[in-house]
């Protein structure tokens, strides 16, 4: 089958409900006179005008700067630790309720503590950000680390694999399906801290911008932060799915081959 | 428990349990092994000849793979000791390599076939084209050279046992220890890994020690045949199979003395 159009009937698969949405919103909010639900059209073009490229340069990207910074440093802080604690079952019985407590806390909590400790810049929101990011994959890395068949591990003694490929082609591999799922949630938690702290927070990003338009009553622009806080949220899904399915390509095929077999 | 009877009598003189082979290069001393207050194995004295293809029979649940665990390393027996190559050993020794049973668990899934052989030579230090060459080597010896670039998981479960087969040749060990290797896979490609395994034991010179409850595959593959039983298990009987060689599976099979063999090692392991 030819695959632009293989690619294309993907696509259409899955945007066909969200153009018919945005069609709908343009029609009904048409000459809409509400402060708070302006006309689609009003807020497109306010869009182009604000976010080609002033905003964009200016809250959008330092946002997403903090973001990948945020998640990339709980991400590795989690895996590394995770290791750990998932090869060591007395340490990790002993944290395991602190853990589970860090886990617990939600973000908006931490503002006032992280914002003591840390001021109301840059440090306050990417550690913020790579606070909440930690527990969620580091549950997730010890319970993928614990779950490494036994047989793997005696395979792993009877050829003397040392401890770092037992790491590298051993644990690590066989754990990151579930990384992955941990990874998954920390990053939707991870958006919700940068937008947080960046409205608590000194000004600029997207949170500052979104709450700063509202309080100056300027609607439209507010609804275009939205708009923009969506599709960084969108973009960073598909992003990551990108990668997992790059990283997990075998663990795809070999959970539907196991599923074939049943 | 019952008394000892008849098969012991019958049997052909096959030296007694503990009995020295003239080039062993594994030696059991006094192996035995508890799980808490339940002993398992109890005063085991054996040798394996460099050189010799040795099956471990008993009835499942004997404890046989605690047996192999000892033998290899993987545990550390309670009473005794193992000596490879004259010593001790603490952990798995370099010079041997292990088939588990269940070859969907003991490869890789998320490794090429290619580079589940190759994982156990970069450990031990080899350079990259010489594993690559060493495991295409060895893949070629078990008949998946076209399969070097397949994940285990694609292949059928006789190849993937042939897989863990080439990972153990590939790491050129004095003595292969088999965990019933063929019990997960279809009579005919049983039959088809059985004589596979006397090829490239033949082949390579290797030692190997096969750890199965079949006594069919014992008798046909076995140079001699370790019977287990009782609780805890000791050698029931450490038996010399005279069959000619090379062993064919028909026509070996097909011998009286493999029936008489066969049904004298069934008494001695059903005779608990």
């Amino acid at each position: 089958m030819n695959r632009t159009l293989k690619v294309a009937s993907l696509v259409a698969r899955e945007v066909w409900l969200p153009v018919l949405l945005v069609a709908a919103w343009w029609w009904l909010s048409a000459g809409s006179t509400s402060l708070y639900w302006p006309a689609l059209s009003e807020i497109t073009d306010r869009f182009v005008d604000l976010w080609f490229f002033d905003h964009l340069l200016e809250d959008a990207l330092p946002s997403v700067v903090r973001l990948v910074t945020g998640f990339g440093i709980g991400f590795a802080a989690a895996v590394v630790l995770g290791l750990v604690l998932g090869s060591v079952p007395a340490l990790e019985d002993a944290t395991r309720p602190l853990v589970e407590f860090m886990r617990a806390l939600p973000s908006v909590a931490l503002l006032p503590i992280m914002m003591l400790l840390l001021g109301t810049d840059d440090d306050m929101k990417v550690v913020t950000i790579a606070f909440v990011s930690t527990w969620p994959i580091l549950l997730n890395t010890v319970e993928g680390v614990r779950s490494v068949d036994p047989v793997l591990h005696q395979v792993a003694a009877g050829y003397r694999l040392s401890t770092w490929h037992r790491i590298r082609y051993v644990v690590v591999p066989a754990a990151l399906p579930q990384v992955f799922a941990g990874a998954r949630v920390a990053l939707s938690m991870s958006v919700v801290a940068m937008v947080l702290t960046e409205m608590v927070g000194s000004p600029g990003g997207l949170g500052y911008f979104v709450l700063d338009s509202q309080r100056t009553f300027d609607i439209v622009a507010m609804w275009t932060g939205l708009i923009v806080l969506g599709l960084i949220g969108y973009a960073a899904n598909k992003a990551f799915g990108l990668v997992e399915a790059r990283v997990l390509a075998w663990h795809r095929g070999y959970t539907k081959q196991k599923e074939d077999q049943r | 428990m019952k008394a000892q009877t008849t098969p012991d009598t019958d049997a052909p003189d096959t030296g007694a349990p503990g009995a020295g082979v003239t080039d062993p290069i594994m030696q059991v001393r006094g192996l035995g092994h508890s799980y808490g207050e339940r002993q398992v194995l109890k005063d085991l004295d054996f040798e394996v000849g460099r050189g010799e293809l040795m099956c471990v029979v008993g009835p499942s649940g004997v404890g046989k793979t605690t047996l192999l665990e000892c033998l290899t390393g993987l545990r550390r027996p309670s009473e005794g000791q193992v000596l490879f190559d004259g010593k001790r050993i603490e952990a798995p020794p370099r010079g041997l390599a292990i088939v588990f049973q269940d070859y969907s668990r003991s490869l890789m899934p998320w490794l090429s076939v290619l580079d589940n052989v190759v994982l156990p030579l970069r450990s031990a230090g080899m350079a990259k084209a010489e594993r690559e060459a060493t495991a295409r080597e060895a893949l070629a010896e078990v008949g998946l050279s076209d399969f070097t670039g397949s994940y285990p998981w694609q292949l059928s479960g006789g190849m993937q046992q042939r897989v863990a087969i080439a990972r153990a040749l590939a790491y050129r060990p004095a003595v292969v220890v088999m965990d019933e290797p063929f019990a997960s896979v279809d009579a005919q490609t049983r039959a088809d890994l059985e004589d596979l395994l006397l090829r490239v034991r033949e082949h390579l010179g290797i030692t190997v020690l096969l750890v199965t409850h079949d006594i069919d595959e014992a008798v046909y593959l076995s140079d001699r045949v370790l019977a287990l039983g009782g609780k805890p298990a000791g050698i029931r009987q450490l038996l010399t199979v005279d069959l000619p060689g090379p062993r064919e599976q028909v026509t070996t099979k097909a011998l009286p003395r493999f029936a008489e063999l066969r049904s004298q090692v069934y008494r001695l392991i059903r005779h608990v």
